[in-house]
């Protein structure tokens, strides 16, 4: 099976900045992608990569197969979703929507009946008439979803498409890029440096960091196994922990959830403080000078602060971790 | 909150305000009051008598509409010109970071900074060293030095508040470079281009130093007025031509004020 995107050795430098360093990835069809990274990791310029908008310094990027070096943007079958979804102020949404079969010369009859179309599947339906003003945040953002597909890209890029949506909406809108990913079957690379949206949404997940990816693998594998303390830390706040202190000679890290307060044996911590998170509660603790999060479940009673409590884990949950950076 | 009677401006200010109109506008009127005066020497306050024959003899003087032929078709051309050069112009130093933007940026205001006269006695010995017969195409690059700049103002402005995302958005959904000019940055900059384009035309129109200096023998509108007002006979023809320009400029002034007010909400939100 040919892959959608895959690079080879691809880095892209400005000046002496290496913002895409000696990059080998591969993305297969039909899959959900998620570029996760801090700012300046250089998964938006992986994105820009990919749509034609940067050419790399060096390396081979192919979609399906292709080498696409020096393909200009409107000659490849990619199209994008831009963060701050760049919608044409001066034109009306229909035409907003109807843009790429415009300028490929669909009639005017037939586009405006695709566009339609495409709103009717983002759950905007007549709403072709209005300005890119009279818009929510959330419906910009459908518009800007709708203008992509109605190309029938066979890569749809979505930049950071949920960062300026409030809460609700953003939990909202990640179900319907899930069920619209799955039902359209098109290969979706989204960046985004929220690792909750990437580990709900993704099926697999890179993991980046000054230029270069830390590690590539499935939510759960980047969760519970992360290779390095950059993806254990990054990715959802594990304790990491120096070799002398689990004496295994190795870095580790070990999930808050899987710290577990005990009556008899474990080991000795001292209660920092706590905070109360809703569904859980959050322990900060003290033990040997190592500081360690704990998240107890709110149904348990929680530890006075400055209390010393017995602390216990198994084994398994240590997860040794063969890159130390 | 504040009270009416502080919002409202005092009595004083009112007056300055309306005798620095008056001051401004008044002199207009006159030139308008001249052009029925049955005096034809000189200007006399007040005119003897009115009439309307100095709107016979303008319209069957060839000389008046030679040279209004002439200022339209300079005006036209020199803006033209202004208006694609201006735009390149504007489209280069506000899109790419290249060495020398900022000199270019400065050279290509330079013109409306300096002195009319010295633009114009520049020209005038660039021509004569290449040879250059003076006609109406000297007179018209004479004119499109100072009407770039005023197009190139508008459209820096208006290409900096155009957010690149947008053009990258073209681009993404299959759009060429030209259908990306033609249907993005081009409806964004109409409105910057219009307004730039008739205050080009407008300089022009108006233009009589640097004029003297590119022109042969032909004389555009205003040439043509400062010689008319030496000549003792038939003065108000120069006051009817006066107030004809004065009416037919009003309108597409007005036009353009109208059309350029809403212009703020264009380019690119959320950048």
């Amino acid at each position: 099976m040919t892959n959608a995107v895959s690079f080879t050795a691809v880095s892209r430098h400005f000046g002496s900045v290496r913002a895409v360093d000696d990059v080998d990835l591969e993305i297969g069809e039909g899959e959900f992608f998620a570029m996760l990274g801090p700012s300046g990791s250089g998964k938006t310029t992986c994105l820009r990569l990919i749509a034609g908008f940067e050419q790399p310094t060096s390396g081979q990027i192919r979609i399906f197969g292709e080498a696409v070096e020096g393909i200009p943007p409107y000659r490849r079958n990619v199209n994008t979703v831009f963060q701050d979804y760049a919608l044409f102020p001066h034109l009306r949404i229909i035409d907003n929507v109807a843009y790429g079969l415009m300028v490929r010369g669909v009639g005017r009859a037939e586009r405006h009946r695709l566009a339609e179309e495409a709103l009717a599947l983002v759950e905007l339906p007549g709403y072709g008439d209005r300005r890119t003003g009279q818009l929510s945040g959330g419906q910009r953002q459908r518009v800007a979803l709708a203008r992509a597909l109605v190309n029938k890209p066979r890569v749809l890029l979505l930049d950071e498409p949920l960062g300026a949506l409030d809460q609700k909406l953003r939990e909202q809108m990640q179900e319907e890029l899930k069920s619209l990913q799955k039902a359209l079957g098109i290969t979706f690379v989204f960046v985004t440096h929220d690792q909750g949206e990437a580990l709900s949404m993704a099926d697999r997940i890179a993991v980046f960091n000054q230029g270069r990816i830390m590690q590539v693998g499935s939510p759960e594998d980047i969760y519970r196994r992360p290779n390095s303390r950059f993806v254990a830390d990054f990715v959802g706040a594990s304790n990491v922990l120096p070799p002398d202190f689990t004496g295994t000679g190795k870095w580790s890290s070990l999930r808050p959830e899987a710290i577990r307060l005990t009556s008899s044996g474990g080991k000795p911590a001292r209660v920092a403080w706590h905070s109360f998170l809703g569904g859980q509660t959050r322990v900060v603790l003290d033990s040997q000078g190592q500081r360690l999060n704990m998240l107890l479940p709110s149904t348990e009673p929680a530890p006075q602060d400055g209390a010393t409590v017995r602390i216990r884990w198994n084994d398994q949950d240590i997860h040794l971790m063969d890159d130390d950076r | 909150m504040r009270s009416d009677r502080q919002n409202r401006a005092p009595m004083g200010l009112k007056i300055a305000a309306a005798a620095g109109l008056l001051f401004l506008h008044l002199p207009i009127l006159l030139i308008f009051v001249y052009a029925f005066t049955t005096e034809e020497k000189s200007y006399q306050w007040p005119p003897p008598g009115y009439t309307i024959k100095w709107l016979g003899v303008t319209w069957n003087r060839p000389d008046v509409w030679e040279s209004l032929a002439l200022s339209v078709k300079v005006a036209a051309i020199s803006t033209l010109i202004a208006i694609v050069l201006g735009t390149l112009c504007a489209a280069a130093v506000s899109r790419w970071r290249f060495f020398g933007r900022e000199a270019i940026s400065l050279l290509v205001i330079l013109p409306i900074a300096l002195p009319g006269i010295i633009t114009g006695i520049a020209l005038r010995s660039a021509f004569n060293l290449a040879d250059i017969p003076f006609s109406t195409w000297t007179i018209v690059l004479g004119h499109a030095t100072f009407c770039i700049v005023v197009v190139y103002n508008n459209a820096v402005a208006r290409f900096r508040r155009l957010s690149t995302s947008l053009i990258e958005a073209s681009m993404d959904l299959g759009a060429d470079g030209f259908q990306t000019f033609r249907y993005i940055v081009l409806p964004n900059l109409a409105t910057a281009l219009l307004a730039g384009g008739m205050l080009a035309f407008a300089l022009s129109f108006d233009e009589v130093i640097v004029t003297t200096f590119t022109a042969g023998h032909q004389a555009t509108l205003p040439i043509w007025m400062l010689e008319e007002l030496v000549r003792p006979r038939q003065r108000p023809v120069t006051n009817v031509v006066a107030m004809v320009v004065v009416l037919v400029t009003f309108l597409p002034i007005l036009a353009a004020y109208y059309l350029t007010r809403d212009g703020d909400q264009i380019g690119g939100h959320g950048k």
